[in-house]
């Protein structure tokens, strides 16, 4: 253990952990007291997802250096499998949390192999080229699945592309109707599955960062030449990483999926996507506790005020604009770090407040 | 790690918020006046800091809290501002007629159809909401819905028309046509007027409202035989820059008549590029075609025959409607109501009605509001803005006559 | 004949598309950075011009310069305090600070324009041309359109090969550090990009609107993406590729919907989009970069 707190990357892992499981206590114990409001209470489990989104996100953003506009195409993806699958298992099936997971992993698994089946041409690419692609990718998710009609009647499992082609029998139940999302679905997901969801997402994307594997990743992201030169598999690992990340994504897009009664395609648009890249960026690239912060801060932010009405949305930007100037400019950066070098200092005498990201 | 006291500061500046929000709601009524000063501020007097004083100067009961969500930011902002609109004024009648008074607060749910339409009802209900009148768009409706069931909460939606909306609970009602009713509606009064038509269909496939119109109306075509030459002219919220093509195929299949089912503002680009072309066939729309003539800058001279099922006519010279229209255009800067306006309106007198008739004050709980309110609707007849003579029915939807107008000389004159 | 018409509707959207893209790929060529609000300035161009032409009932033509003076200095303010500071920093943290200014802009013009559609007046005032008994309708926003565009990637190409100013830019585009070892005023070079490329969003704005009418604060944030999509394919950073790219995207549009499927023409477009990047990795004509070793 003392050997493990030596190491700071694990150090720092254990904070992140640390923090994570301390709020959840928290607000678990304020939840069972019956002291939290319904927003609040209603903001519990998307805000896992989008912190489970940001920090598989910043596996591919900060860690890669792989731009990617298509993160909420995965979620898309793991909330339309989830939420077919979560339906179909209803009566074989009893445990409501058997069949979360089960949508879980069945979301996870379906943006992991979308993930392996556009990564293999796609991974040829950088920069902003595999952007603009995964932007394309996300674009055509959410438009498939907006004109996509699965429904199950007696006669069987029915699947169309037009709503003219597509008319169940009596009692037919539709899972995804077209524009009209997917309806009626039974709210399964709770506080606690989101709250595991962060931990196996932290879990998986903090052990491949340690990892030789993660390694060779950030030698890829900041030289590729040089990584390969030394016989690195460079595709291998971006592969690895983006179906990794997609993995998690659908698997929290399942969670989000289930935790509304109704929900459509062009949730998994582009602003979704942008947003979650605000998260990834704004808490640091390749800061994993700096995801986790800022998916929190900036998810609950527009919510805290609504009490602005009208004025709501544009001193939200104002807001965005001026956190991405302080954090990110270089004269704010020396100011805060003649600050944040001296408070180092009263804690560590002797030692130099040195720039580790 | 530097990064973090910005984070810091935006983190104190979301709690403290968050903390004022949550301190002055346990006040009750403050965060009324506190919330729409700033947004109504320029419209004048708020109604609801009327209703507020007048419900703390007597010792009666506090006043009967309705809450509505709708897209107030955003590309469909449009709708749910004038939703919000519409519902304003009539508060404001209802609270200067003295007797039972009503607090009225909106919400932005962005028409997101997901966390942002139910957080916005979870802000609602953390506020004392004891009846729904919302929300404006079908997504946002559909994600509140099964929450309102749960809640026991009596939802009453102004616009959002997809059957499924009602159909999730015997709490919700709706206040505008369902959009299979709406779609089959239209093909009936088409096979009526034109029976030898042949027909071409745009729609937006990815919004439910449209596609939900055009599939009643096939289907509904179909059945009676109608001559449907164009049925896939289907453009989507992404590529509508674009709906020349669509005309053109109608054009092309040698198209009299084109139905369009989706808002006026995709309508009117529909109509101006026919005119460049010079392609004239009947073009006939829904209720959310209503408000094409008040587009700034359109050249109403292009929606000349055009021919429209719309609840609502703000020409009209009825008393109620000329008063509303005056009223509003006082409110918004001289905008022209338009029908989800006129839903709104309708909306919060039929709640208003239906809770006087049922004793339903301030101090009614939620639940318990709810079932009388169904109570009420079984048999509840309204006459609003939007029809006379409504009447719900079991499954929560609205019975009204379709009213089919053409525009004549840049105003709507009943068909036939 | 039908195909035709189809191909001049094409154009017509594309050409709009490539007029956008050119701002697009001219600021990211020099700044190197995408600029997600550029859809958003457009649309202030556009509003900017209704409200000369509709409220003070000035002509068109000045109504168009008064757009290109508010966007122009619009660019110069927001490239001033919002991406100015990040300069050098990472290209990803400048994207968040654009989309930020996108979402100013996009509330900001809601407060101040209100949501409701306006109907904009095409400024083209030229009757279509009828060709072949009125079976194909050329109109004139597409002939303006087009040429407009062209002119502009006409005029760009040879400001950037010509002029001084337009020299610096390139120099600063290939390499930023020695260009101001050479004496170029970097961050002069790159103010003068964002005049430039908000005067075009200007143009863009009113072309847009006089091809699509309708003027909302959204109006702009569609064309944006689909333009930024036309910049990528023709090789973002290349003046003639966002022309080709932009006309292209237009093309395979507006036949996908014709002929393919109107539902899942937005699939097809960016399908293609997928297929040509993976044959030609820098766009179609997106210079190929060596890397160093």
């Amino acid at each position: 253990m003392k050997q493990l707190l030596k190491n700071k990357n694990s150090r720092t892992n254990m904070i992140t952990y640390l923090v994570v499981i301390v709020a959840y206590l928290i607000m678990q114990t304020l939840n069972s007291m019956d002291m939290l409001g319904s927003s609040v209470r209603g903001y519990l489990v998307p805000l896992c997802v989008y912190i489970s989104l940001a920090v598989s996100l910043n596996l591919l953003v900060g860690i890669c250096g792989e731009l990617s506009l298509g993160h909420a195409g995965f979620m898309g993806i793991g909330a339309f499998s989830g939420i077919v699958i979560a339906s179909l298992l209803k009566g074989t099936v009893q445990s409501d949390t058997l069949r979360l997971i089960a949508a879980m992993i069945a979301g996870g698994a379906m943006a992991g192999v979308m993930g392996f089946l556009i990564g293999i041409p796609v991974l040829r690419l950088r920069g902003d080229y595999l952007a603009i692609v995964t932007l394309a990718f996300g674009e055509i998710m959410k438009n498939i699945v907006g004109n996509t009609y699965v429904g199950v009647d007696d006669t069987g499992f029915h699947f169309a592309i037009s709503p003219t082609k597509m008319r169940l029998g009596e009692g037919g139940k539709y899972f995804i109707n077209g524009p009209l999302g997917a309806t009626g679905v039974e709210k399964l997901a709770n506080f606690t599955m989101g709250f595991l969801l962060v931990m196996v997402t932290l879990f998986v994307v903090l052990n491949l960062i340690n990892s030789k594997e993660g390694r060779a990743i950030r030698a890829v992201r900041d030289n590729r030449i040089a990584a390969e030169s030394v016989g690195i598999n460079v595709t291998a690992f971006r592969m690895k990483a983006f179906v990794v990340s997609a993995f998690l994504a659908g698997m929290a897009g399942a969670l989000f999926g289930l935790n509304y009664s109704a929900i459509t395609a062009t949730k998994f648009n582009f602003n979704t996507s942008i947003n979650i890249l605000v998260f990834v960026v704004l808490g640091g690239m390749g800061n994993i506790l700096g995801s986790v912060i800022s998916a929190t801060v900036l998810y609950i932010l527009p919510e805290a005020m609504r009490g602005l009405e009208d004025f709501r949305m544009i001193l939200y930007a104002v807001v965005l604009i001026l956190v991405m100037l302080f954090t990110w400019s270089p004269k704010f950066k020396e100011a805060t770090a003649v600050f944040t070098g001296k408070i180092k200092g009263i804690f560590r005498p002797g030692k130099e407040a040195g720039n580790n990201e | 790690m530097k990064k973090f006291v910005a984070l810091l500061l935006a983190a104190l500046m979301a709690v403290s918020l968050f903390a004022g929000c949550g301190a002055s709601g346990d006040e009750g009524t403050t965060p009324q006046t506190e919330a729409t000063g700033s947004a109504s501020g320029d419209e004048g007097t708020t109604p609801q800091s009327e209703s507020t004083d007048s419900a703390n100067a007597g010792s009666e009961a506090p006043a009967l809290k309705i809450g509505m969500t709708g897209p107030l930011t955003g590309s469909t902002s449009e709708y749910g501002l004038a939703v919000r609109g519409g519902m304003e004024i009539a508060v404001e009648e209802i609270n200067a007629m003295g007797g039972l008074q009503i607090e009225f607060r909106a919400e932005d749910d962005e028409a997101d159809g997901s966390d942002k339409a139910v957080s916005a009802y979870n802000t609602l209900k953390d506020w004392g909401m004891q009846i729904f009148a919302g929300a404006v768009t079908t997504g946002s409706s559909l994600a509140i819905a099964a929450e309102t069931v749960n809640d026991q909460i009596f939802m009453l939606t102004p616009s959002a028309s997809a059957a499924d909306v009602a159909m999730t609970g015997p709490n919700i009602y709706q206040m505008c046509f369902t959009d299979p009713n709406q779609g089959a509606s239209a093909a009936e009064l088409m096979a009526q007027e034109w029976p030898e038509a042949v027909i071409g269909v745009i729609y937006d496939s990815s919004d439910a409202y449209s596609s939900g119109i055009a599939d009643g109306f096939l289907s509904k075509a179909e059945e009676l035989g109608l001559n449907v030459a164009v049925d896939d002219a289907a453009f989507t919220a992404d590529n509508k820059a674009d709906l020349s093509t669509q005309v053109t195929q109608c054009k092309d299949a040698g198209c009299d008549m084109v139905f369009l089912p989706f808002y006026y503002t995709e309508a009117a680009q529909v109509l101006t590029y026919a005119d460049t072309i010079g392609y004239q066939p009947t073009f006939f729309g829904c209720d959310g075609m209503d408000g094409i003539l008040n587009v700034e800058g359109f050249d109403t001279s292009l929606a000349e025959g055009l021919v429209l099922m719309t609840p609502f006519d703000a020409n009209a010279t009825d008393e109620a409607t000329v008063s509303f229209v005056t009223k509003f255009k006082e409110n918004n800067d001289g905008k022209i109501p338009n029908q989800f306006a006129a839903d709104g309106y309708d909306v919060i007198y039929a709640l208003y009605d239906a809770c006087v008739a049922a004793g339903i004050d301030g101090n009614t709980p939620a639940e318990e509001a709810c079932q009388l309110l169904q109570e009420q609707f079984a048999t509840l007849t309204i006459d609003g803005l939007t029809g006379k003579g409504m009447t719900w029915d079991e499954n929560g939807m609205i019975a009204k006559d379709p009213a089919a107008v053409v525009v004549t000389d840049g105003v709507y004159v009943p068909l036939g | 004949m039908q195909v035709l018409q189809y191909l001049i509707n094409g154009i017509s959207i594309g050409a709009v598309y490539a007029i956008i893209a050119l701002g697009y790929t001219m600021v990211y060529g020099i700044a190197k950075m995408l600029n997600f609000a550029h859809g958003d300035v457009i649309m202030v161009g556009a509003y900017i011009s209704f409200c000369v032409t509709n409220y003070l009932g000035l002509p068109a033509i000045v109504s168009v310069i008064a757009a290109m003076g508010v966007c122009t200095i619009l660019g110069i303010i927001i490239e001033k305090l919002a991406y100015k500071p990040l300069r050098g920093t990472s290209s990803l943290a400048v994207l968040i600070t654009a989309i930020g200014v996108s979402y100013f802009l996009q509330n900001a013009a809601q407060l101040i324009w209100s949501s409701s559609p306006k109907n904009f007046t095409s400024i083209v005032t030229m009757d279509p041309i009828a060709l072949f008994d009125g079976r194909l309708i050329i109109t004139g926003e597409v002939l303006v359109t087009v040429l407009i565009s062209a002119l502009v990637m006409v005029g760009l190409t040879l400001f950037t090969g010509k002029t001084k100013t337009g020299k610096a830019m390139r120099a600063v585009s290939e390499d930023r550090d020695a260009a101001q070892l050479m004496g170029i005023n970097v961050n002069q070079t790159i103010s003068t990009t964002f005049a430039i490329g908000s005067a075009l969003a200007a143009i863009a704005g009113v072309l847009l609107c006089s091809t699509v009418p309708t003027l909302m604060p959204t109006t702009g944030s569609m064309p944006g993406i689909r333009a930024f999509t036309a910049a990528v394919l023709g090789g973002i950073g290349s003046i003639p590729g966002a022309m080709l790219g932009g006309i292209l995207l237009g093309i395979i549009e507006t036949l996908s919907k014709a002929y393919l499927s109107t539902q899942f023409s937005d699939a097809i477009v960016f399908s293609v989009l997928i297929i040509i990047l993976l044959v030609k990795p820098a766009g179609l004509l997106g210079k190929q970069v060596q890397e160093k070793v």
